[in-house]
């Protein structure tokens, strides 16, 4: 309190409480059982559904495949950016922003007009890749630039190969190894938000857990803060997830 | 070990011409300094040398065969980096073995081989920290027992000291010239200190401008600059435009002994070198010696076992200063305003003529 100073003091318990006041209020919303009784059989009743269940590894293998997409096509493209064309990196800055200003209303509209097959994937549920590459796009962007603006990737890269190892292996043997803890970020963030989204798999009528979570509030309100404090706490711990490699990081240490 | 030729070298950037047609030839063995200021080329030759940098014409040969073409993995040179360049997640000796593991040598051999490096460079104590666990001398010793893991031909050092202090600086150059001779391994430095030229090298290559202005040993490039450019880089000098004369150069209304001079014809612009260790100060006494200048002491500057008096020569404008190096105990005699008499010997400056004079 004495490095704060009662000013920002005041604006941080005004803050906490903005935060977990409504937190709060849910938590106790979905405890609540009638009258005044209190327990835990919104919890009870939502581990008994089926579909919640399906809806939540459907959720997961999304991310899990996005995570990929990203790690496959993401990443190579940043790395040789950094090393060959640091030239372009406002162009990769911009795409990476576009996803915050285009609505996921309009990104929808157009990804079905423009992809219209093969029909083993537009009726398949990882048809939502594509759209959540793009909405997990700024934040993977984001957790990998600052891992690799972290490396003198241009430096390790020159050692490496001047001690007769290709790029190749430069990139398995030295980058990626480097890059563990900004991967490791950016995947954890791309599940907090591939869980949490709800607009591309309502309008392309894929029951992911954002879908079932609103089908459940709108016949069940406890239930739906149930889920909704679950859907928090999975959050929480990806972005603890997050914290932990990044102190890990720190700790094994990185380049200087 | 190898012989390293580099034959009519040029590189551009945008138009601006880096490198001009440049030769230089190193024996096997041979530790040679590229030495010249920022923006001089000599990083560029030296990534050329390592395949780093295409040239836009001329060839690259070491050990009689034609690299110019080959990438850097396969040119079997080892390089040390101006940036600490350890890979973060490897320990130092895991470091000093990724040569050889990317190599495919065995295990085994990897592990003696970078252990055997690492006692080299004094770090075997050292080997399983990571490179934030080491400092920055300790960061670039690893780097060289890295470089050496790959049995180089040749060894290319980019700068490695320039980021340590003063100190270490100092050790470190004394322990990469002794491994040098001990390996036998031919090395190409990069730096602009000139101090670590002179003391590192058996031969020194100042560049300036793309253009490789003297190569031969530090001695002789700081005792017979060839160059102006040469003569004002490589130590402190005092440089007066005058004309020369016979034994002397005239500098506006005064004759400055100078033996060099004679060499040049009479009246034909020269630009006269005078290095502060060779001018000798006495106090005035009345008469003047033969062939002493009356000058002011305009200040000086204390370095430890010697101190620098600047003089300003009687009847020569301000500007034109010269320096006279004394051991510190004498140089509390002549303390600012003091008026002096300087001297030298009229065979130490060197004196060159004007129209040879590139910037």
């Amino acid at each position: 309190m004495n490095r704060l100073g009662v000013g920002s003091a005041i604006v941080l318990l005004l803050a906490a409480i903005y935060f977990f006041v409504p937190l709060a209020m849910t938590v106790a919303f979905s405890l609540w059982e009638g009258g005044s009784r209190y327990g835990l059989a919104s919890y009870h009743v939502l581990l008994h559904r089926a579909e919640l269940g399906s809806a939540l590894v459907l959720s997961i293998e999304l991310a899990v495949a996005t995570a990929a997409a990203l790690v496959v096509l993401l990443l190579p493209a940043m790395i040789f950016m950094n090393l060959y064309a640091p030239r372009l990196r406002p162009a990769f800055e911009f795409i990476a922003s576009l996803p915050f200003v285009v609505p996921a209303i309009a990104l929808v509209a157009g990804l079905t007009a423009l992809f219209t097959g093969p029909d083993w994937l537009v009726g398949s549920p990882f048809y939502l890749v594509i759209p959540y590459f793009f909405l997990a796009l700024p934040y993977a962007y984001r957790a990998l630039d600052v891992g690799i603006r972290a490396l003198d990737l241009t430096t390790l890269t020159e050692a490496g190969q001047s001690l007769g190892a290709s790029l190749w292996q430069i990139i398995g043997l030295v980058v990626l190894p480097n890059l563990r803890s900004a991967l490791i970020g950016s995947l954890l963030l791309t599940l907090a938000v591939i869980i949490g989204e709800f607009t591309f798999a309502n309008v392309l009528l894929f029951d992911t857990f954002a879908v079932i979570m609103n089908q459940i509030g709108q016949h069940e309100a406890t239930e739906a803060a149930a889920l909704s404090v679950m859907a928090f706490l999975l959050t929480w711990a990806a972005m603890a997830g997050v914290l932990i490699v990044g102190r890990g990081r720190a700790q094994v240490g990185g380049a200087r | 070990m190898a012989t390293v030729s580099v034959q009519q070298v040029s590189k551009s950037y945008s138009g601006r011409e880096v490198l001009a047609r440049l030769d230089l030839d190193m024996t096997d063995g041979e530790l040679i300094c590229l030495l010249g200021p920022s923006g001089c080329g000599k990083t560029t030759l030296l990534r050329i040398i390592a395949g780093f940098i295409r040239p836009d014409s001329g060839m690259v040969h070491v050990a009689g065969a034609d690299v110019t073409n080959l990438p850097p993995a396969a040119r079997r040179m080892g390089m040390v980096f101006q940036a600490y360049s350890l890979f973060p997640n490897m320990s130092a000796l895991d470091n000093v073995r990724f040569g050889p593991r990317v190599a495919g040598v065995a295990r085994d051999e990897q592990v003696s081989r970078a252990k055997r490096l690492l006692d080299l460079v004094g770090l075997a104590e050292h080997a399983a920290k990571y490179p934030h666990q080491l400092s920055g001398g300790q960061q670039q010793r690893v780097a060289l027992a890295r470089a050496l893991a790959v049995q180089p031909q040749v060894l290319l050092l980019d700068e490695p000291l320039s980021a340590l202090d003063a100190k270490v600086r100092a050790q470190l150059r004394e322990e990469i010239r002794r491994i040098q001779r001990e390996t036998g391994i031919t090395t190409v430095l990069v730096t602009h200190d000139q101090e670590e030229a002179l003391s590192m090298s058996d031969r020194v290559a100042v560049m300036n401008a793309g253009r490789l202005l003297q190569v031969a040993t530090p001695a002789a490039i700081y005792r017979e600059p060839a160059d102006a450019f040469v003569a004002r880089f490589i130590g402190a000098a005092a440089v007066l435009p005058g004309v020369a004369a016979d034994g002397h150069v005239h500098v506006d209304t005064i004759a400055l002994p100078a033996r060099a001079a004679s060499a040049h014809p009479v009246g034909h612009p020269v630009e006269v070198f005078i290095r502060p260790e060779h001018v000798r100060l006495e106090a005035m006494n009345g008469h003047v010696p033969p062939g002493a200048l009356a000058a002011d002491v305009r200040e000086t500057t204390f370095f430890g076992s010697l101190t620098r008096v600047r003089l300003a020569l009687l009847d020569l404008p301000q500007a034109d200063s010269i320096w006279a190096d004394l051991p510190s105990e004498r140089a509390d005699a002549f303390r600012p305003g003091a008026r002096v008499f300087a001297s030298w010997d009229a065979g130490a400056p060197r004196v060159l003529a004007r129209e040879n004079i590139r910037e």
